[in-house]
């Protein structure tokens, strides 16, 4: 089932939480809506649920327009943050609620029930805890137990709103592959709310970055990691350098993305400052041309897959974070208190309203 | 299962010891503690059953066998069960209103139901003569129509309401909101009715509750003096109470009458007891599990 979000506007009091979104989903894709808390991502989510209306705007699912429609109408699955299992049911009866909460007519059989619960559990891997308490599981047993409790009533589309965020990275990780897998599968149109990149980069096919109730980009993990669009969507998404000015003038290759400026801007109060990830700089000990940065090194974090540096550039107070590989980190040979010199492989020029002295 | 006993008591004793009071402090303390309780509370109890039994069983029992006595048990019956179902449908729907949903004038609501505990029951009572009493502001309608409200069972019944409003809602309202509204809102996507929802989910998570609330209520609406004698008129085996019947009785120098029919109220208020510490018990263990993730709250808007 394909959705539509046509324009929606919701303010809480006098707080605008989404301002103007429109987005489409196609069916069968998985969707990451990703952005710091408070963006306006999980109002999105619980408007799209039919558990908040828009103010303004329209929310289409199929083509249908369901703004002033009841949930029960909706079909949708909506996985809660906090799992929200009915604590006095076991799993089993968890997982049943939906089916059995139908009008008698549509109402499968005890027998038709138990079979589906069964199926259910052993997609998620719980069969063994089909009749334990809520509180006697884990907080990853927890989740699937609610992801195959949203499933049981075969929702149209699957609204997950930060299904692992309570749960420990390593918990979190192997969920992540695992709702990715079960997603192929099942090809549901399903909707991942998340604040974390790794787990939006990894488990969507797009991702949509939110920021401040309204969209910043859309684009495949690649797209948006690559080509960020803003310099917000390129801060939220990795560890990033910031430097007022350009570093260099040379033919390092880079991408130059001019900011809209709001209206009313001088366009000649407008400053430029260069993004660049810290696996993007590299370090050289000698001055090879003249558009390196002069920096001391003065922490190394070795311990990881990856050498972590951090320099102090030699002009300004300003902090640099560069990210080598341990072999280049070897062929270098540094340590505190050595003199290097920065140069970006790869950077992006964002222009900025203001005057460059921020 | 011993060595398990008693690696509890030493780690008891040893938290115990980390609040640094020594041995005796700690039990002059308890001994104070159970001194004034037994002064205060337990010898006066006790002295119910014994006036009462002082003149032997019989004597206990003639007080069982006069009309009036019977009327004023039938009555309380009466009016605590028009009084505690009427408290359970308003004291659940406020719980739910304040627990689950926003509105203007939550606050003001809270107060209100807050209002019975904080006047005296007299004012209670007084409030209904001077609403349906004969000089009260509806009293000469309703005694053109005949209706009898004051010194009359719905004048009792009306004053044991409002003296027992907020046993039910103030049991509710903290443990719903520490609940939250994310169960709810998972049956409503699950394509649960709003009454569905209501008996399978919200109704179970409440009923401990709920049901410790109702005997409060109970024991309450039974007991209750002040706001009943006021509406009461104490007329014989008619509008009175068993509370008003004790102090009838008492008033006529028939102490042994008075404190038996009292040792039947005492009865009541300590099977209440007994039944509330094992509502307690049952429900402790289902509160005490309660991981902070069940009462965490629908986070704001992210």
């Amino acid at each position: 089932m394909s959705i539509q979000v046509d324009h929606v506007t919701k303010r809480f009091g006098t707080f605008t939480v989404l301002n103007d979104v429109s987005l489409h989903v196609q069916t069968g894709e998985l969707i990451a809506l990703l952005g710091p808390s408070g963006c306006g991502k999980t109002t999105l989510l619980r408007i799209l649920a039919g558990l908040e209306r828009p103010d303004e705007g329209k929310i289409l699912l199929h083509g249908n327009e369901v703004t002033d429609r009841q949930i029960t109408d909706r079909r949708v699955g909506f996985v809660f943050q906090h799992y929200a299992l009915f604590r006095h049911m076991t799993v089993t009866e968890n997982v049943s609620f939906g089916l059995r909460v139908l009008p008698h007519a549509q109402r499968p059989s005890p027998d038709r029930i138990q079979k589906k619960v069964d199926d259910l559990l052993a997609l998620v891997q719980l069969q063994a805890m089909a009749d334990r308490y809520p509180n006697q599981l884990s907080g990853g047993q927890r989740q699937r137990v609610a992801l195959a409790r949203a499933l049981a009533v075969e929702p149209k589309m699957l609204l997950l709103d930060e299904p692992f965020g309570a749960l420990d990275t390593k918990v979190r990780k192997e969920l992540r592959r695992w709702l990715r897998r079960l997603h192929d599968e099942l090809h549901i149109t399903s909707i991942l709310v998340t604040h974390d990149q790794e787990e939006a980069l990894e488990a969507a096919d797009r991702v949509v970055v939110m920021h401040q109730g309204h969209i910043e980009q859309t684009g495949t993990p690649e797209e948006v990691y690559e080509h960020p669009a803003t310099p917000f969507v390129y801060r939220f998404l990795g560890d990033v350098n910031v430097f007022h000015g350009r570093i260099s003038q040379d033919e390092t290759p880079r991408e130059e993305t001019a900011r809209e400026l709001p209206p009313g801007t001088d366009s000649s109060g407008e400053h430029e400052v260069t993004f660049v990830r810290p696996h993007d700089l590299e370090l050289s000990p000698t001055r090879t041309t003249t558009a390196q940065l002069e920096a001391t090194v003065r922490f190394v974090i070795a311990a990881g897959s990856r050498v972590r540096l951090e320099l102090v550039s030699k002009d300004s107070p300003q902090t640099i974070e560069v990210e080598l590989t341990k072999e280049r980190y070897r062929e270098l040979q540094l340590r505190q208190g050595d003199v290097v010199f920065v140069h970006p492989k790869q950077q992006q020029i964002f222009r900025m309203p203001g005057p460059s002295s921020v | 299962m011993s060595t398990e006993i008693a690696a509890k008591v030493r780690n008891e004793e040893w938290k115990a010891s980390l609040t640094g009071e020594s041995t005796w402090v700690r039990w002059t303390l308890i001994a104070l503690a159970l001194g004034y309780l037994t002064l205060f509370l337990f010898i006066p109890l006790a002295a119910v059953f014994a006036e009462a039994l002082k003149n032997g069983l019989e004597s206990y029992f003639a007080p069982f066998q006069d009309p009036d006595t019977l009327a004023a048990i039938r009555l309380t019956f009466i009016a605590a069960s028009l009084a505690v179902p009427l408290n359970l449908v308003f004291g659940v729907a406020a719980a739910w209103a304040i627990a689950k949903f926003e509105f203007v004038g939550k606050q003001l609501l809270i107060t209100i139901i807050d209002i019975p505990l904080a006047v005296s029951p007299v004012i209670s009572g007084l409030i209904y003569v001077l609403l349906f009493g004969a000089q009260g502001w509806v009293g000469p309608w309703l005694i053109e129509h005949d209706i009898r409200i004051i010194f009359a069972l719905p004048g009792i019944v009306l004053a044991t309401i409002f003296v027992t409003v907020p046993f039910i809602a103030r049991e509710l309202i903290p443990l719903m909101q520490s609940q939250g509204r994310e169960e709810e809102e998972a049956a409503f996507t699950l394509g649960a009715s709003g009454w569905q929802t209501f008996i399978r989910v919200t109704l179970p998570n409440i009923k401990w509750s709920l049901l410790y609330g109702v005997i409060l209520c109970n024991a309450r609406a039974m007991g209750e003096f002040g706001a009943v004698s006021v509406v009461s008129g104490h007329i014989r085996g008619l509008t009175n109470t068993l509370p008003l019947h004790v102090e009838i009785l008492y008033n006529e120098y028939n102490a042994v009458g008075a404190f038996a029919v009292a040792s039947l109220l005492t009865l009541l208020a300590i099977v209440t007891l007994i039944v509330k510490t094992v509502i307690e018990r049952k429900s402790a263990p289902s509160r005490s599990t309660h991981d902070p993730a069940w009462n965490a709250q629908p986070g704001s808007p992210s």
